[in-house]
């Protein structure tokens, strides 16, 4: 009897976006680090109405307990963040590096039936999963280095289309 | 831009569409899943530690007053005042305690505040249509609001959304963020509209269509609807049951 999901609509704008959503850890931290890049449909085409969600362990890699993601305090680290895609399609997050290797990530958008699962895993991590995975499919999962950080780009579908996850 | 496509066409092509066998979330009556689905099946992971946590919100992130929508302005809302109430339970029927519900809408008019909405009906400036609140110990959320009025969207000509609230949930692993529509029961536009019929097992979309329960309705003041939802199974504290 579960509830289905359905799409999160072009008019989320003004609701589920909030100050704060995408910086987990004031950019001036000494530890902060940018995960960024692009959301990209079927024709390569920038999707300017999607949202990301990520959820990460701290950087000793153990799993975060802390309210406050919605009104950060500027020094607790909650691990959880939302950030909607730009005009361009991009979007940024600014938070600290997680010790478990990957990001999980939730993707919605208009014209997504439902929301879509992936990680984003650290350049060099090993994993069983990833290896599990044929080369041309593994790569859309790592992200790349990038100056103060990692960049990495969700390909909706098509060349390079992201693993979406089944985490069952 | 409109798609030139009648409501005749997106009905035949509802009709048709069962959505056996495409690849997952490729449902062509909503043409903007089209360049949007993706075309692999997803592959399955056994979740990680991390996977099996939600992240945690608690009293410091909302405030009992946001799950008013209709006192956020200096005046009263226009429209039919509405108190729409339920329960967030996982697959084993647990209540989802003190975790964050949002809801986002268009107001009376079948207007949304997002500036990308240019539907020419009126915007109210007591209204802004978007709440948050956390479940109780019960799982129980509550809001309060004005029925948001249907509206037309570019999907194909003459094309018009049946009314509905945007609900955003967490449960208590990652895995079970679950972003939904509500509907109202009896809506005329049911039958005509893709992202309703997209969900193509009718008992699975039913799912989706709140129940008038008049214990719920206030005297003279609101008309009460109770929708419960259920989120996906929770693995991390129960693994063997099916």
């Amino acid at each position: 009897m579960t509830t289905p999901g359905q799409t999160v609509g072009p008019f989320f704008g003004y609701s589920l976006p909030y100050a704060g959503g995408p910086d987990l850890v004031p950019r001036a931290h000494p530890a902060a680090v940018r995960l960024h890049g692009r959301v990209l449909d079927g024709a390569g085409a920038p999707v300017p109405d999607a949202l990301l969600e990520i959820w990460q362990t701290a950087p000793d890699g153990t799993v975060v307990r802390e309210p406050g993601s919605l009104l950060r305090d500027g020094y607790t680290f909650t691990g959880w963040g939302r950030c909607a895609t730009d005009n361009a399609g991009a979007y940024s997050f600014t938070t600290l590096v997680p010790g478990g290797g990957f990001f999980a990530m939730t993707v919605f958008a208009r014209g997504l039936l439902d929301r879509l699962f992936t990680r984003v895993y650290l350049p060099g991590t090993r994993s069983a999963f990833l290896e599990s995975l044929p080369e041309d499919r593994r790569r859309t999962l790592v992200a790349s280095a990038s100056p103060g950080g990692f960049a990495f780009d969700v390909v909706l579908q098509g060349a390079g289309e992201t693993v979406f996850l089944a985490l069952t | 831009m409109t798609n030139p496509a009648s409501q005749a066409d997106i009905s035949a092509e509802i009709a048709a569409n069962t959505r056996e066998g495409a690849p997952v979330l490729a449902y062509a009556p909503y043409r903007s899943t089209i360049l949007r689905h993706p075309a692999n099946a997803l592959v399955r992971a056994d979740p990680e530690e991390l996977e099996l946590h939600a992240p945690v919100f608690g009293d410091r992130d909302v405030d009992p007053l946001d799950a008013d929508l209709t006192i956020q302005h200096r005046g009263e809302p226009i429209g039919e005042r509405i108190e729409v109430t339920g329960r967030v339970v996982d697959g084993a029927g647990r209540p989802v305690a003190g975790q964050l519900v949002e809801v986002w809408q268009a107001n009376a008019a079948g207007r949304y505040i997002h500036q990308r909405d240019q539907h020419p009906a009126p915007l109210d400036p007591h209204f802004t249509g978007a709440g948050r609140c956390l479940t109780g110990s019960d799982g129980s959320y509550r809001f309060i609001t004005i029925k948001p009025g249907p509206y037309p969207w570019r999907n194909h000509l003459n094309a018009w959304r049946p009314a509905h609230v945007h609900f955003s949930l967490f449960g208590t692993e990652f895995t079970q963020r679950l972003v939904t529509q509500m509907y109202f029961p009896g809506d005329p536009l049911f039958p005509l509209d893709p992202i309703f019929q997209s969900i193509t097992d009718p008992s699975v979309r039913e799912r989706l269509i709140a129940t008038y329960d008049h214990d719920v309705t206030r005297p003279e003041v609101s008309l009460g609807y109770r929708w419960d939802i259920v989120l996906s199974g929770s693995r991390r504290t129960w693994t063997e049951a099916a």
